[in-house]
């Protein structure tokens, strides 16, 4: 009986070519691309088509363009200094793929496109590799002083050095599944509970006390997702600009 | 050695794994509830120092996903 209404919680997250067919290439158009290029398309539609007015007092889409530009402009300026403003349009690119990826996956039957470690991971790779590399070009060999730190007693400074160099390169790990692991357990949590809802339909007797209660927690869960959809762009874009600082000045 | 017992052992890794995410969870809480407290004291200054806080929060669950990663890999890649 109920294993004519079985759901998998993890289904949701297959990756599926669009167009007919099961083998995914490289070129393949899935609904993984197909959520990405909806998501590019309203960056464009908000910060080139929506600012295009350039109006002194702006209108609704230019002043909700303004919000984002001036959110992430400031958080660049604070956290990692005035001279890393140059870099502030990459930083607000990863915001805004981020942003969209994650609010448009709360949409019911969207895809998570963030919710898979291997759209995050090249994210954090590529700003791992940068800033190491921008580390390298901007101070050379003091880059390393990273590693070595002037502040501690010099006996302890190996042992920091080996911790420092281990907690330097985990950084694309944690920086990419913290936040597909965010997106991918809320989604699996509301799928689960949807599970529940749907308990109704194979017996009412006990559906009459379970689904009001799934639904409630679909509800509830689903905020929280909202919340947590712009705390973890917030997050992965402020740990950017945590490892920009780094590069920009290693010295502790 | 036995397939069965090898499941067997990398399933109870992956649960004992689960521990470290309850404990990073601690570490979190105790960032936000530091934060606030230093806010109700210093309310003017709290706006401020929100950035602080979700780097704190940021650094303090990654050792949690460092044991989910360990739980994942324990059950579906060993």
């Amino acid at each position: 009986m109920a294993s004519s209404l079985t759901f998998h919680p993890m289904e949701q997250f297959t990756v599926s070519p669009l167009f007919g067919g099961h083998e995914v290439h490289w070129y393949t158009i899935t609904n993984q691309t197909l959520w990405m290029a909806i998501g590019i398309c309203c960056i464009l539609l908000l910060l080139v088509i929506g600012a295009r007015a350039r109006a002194l007092v702006p209108g609704r889409s230019q002043s909700a363009a303004e919000v984002f530009y001036s959110f992430v402009h400031n958080m660049v300026r604070d956290v990692t200094g005035e001279d890393a403003l140059p870099y502030f349009p990459y930083v607000l690119t990863i915001f805004c793929f981020v942003f969209f990826a994650n609010t448009l996956s709360l949409i019911p039957t969207s895809f998570a496109v963030t919710s898979h470690v291997a759209v995050t991971g090249l994210l954090a790779i590529i700003v791992f590799l940068s800033v190491t590399i921008l580390g390298f070009v901007k101070n050379g060999a003091h880059f390393l002083e990273l590693f070595w730190v002037k502040s501690a007693p010099w006996y302890v400074r190996p042992a920091l050095a080996v911790i420092e160099l281990i907690s330097y390169f985990v950084r694309p790990v944690s920086h990419s599944i913290r936040l597909a692991g965010n997106m991918m357990a809320g989604h699996a949590v509301m799928e689960v509970f949807a599970t529940f809802a749907a308990l109704i339909v194979i017996s009412p007797l006990v559906g009459v006390f379970v689904t009001p209660l799934s639904l409630a927690a679909i509800t509830a869960m689903y905020a929280l997702e909202v919340l947590v959809a712009v705390v973890q762009a917030y997050i992965f874009t402020i740990l950017t600009c945590v490892y920009l600082k780094d590069a920009l000045h290693p010295s502790h | 050695m036995n397939p069965e017992l090898l499941k067997m052992g990398a399933y109870i890794g992956a649960g004992l794994a689960g521990i470290g995410s309850g404990v990073s969870a601690i570490g979190v809480g105790y960032v936000a509830g530091n934060y606030l407290s230093g806010a109700l004291r210093n309310p003017s200054a709290a706006a401020g120092q929100i950035a602080y806080l979700f780097i704190g929060m940021a650094f303090a669950e990654a050792l949690g996903i460092f044991s989910f990663l360990v739980a994942i890999l324990l059950m579906f890649a060993v």
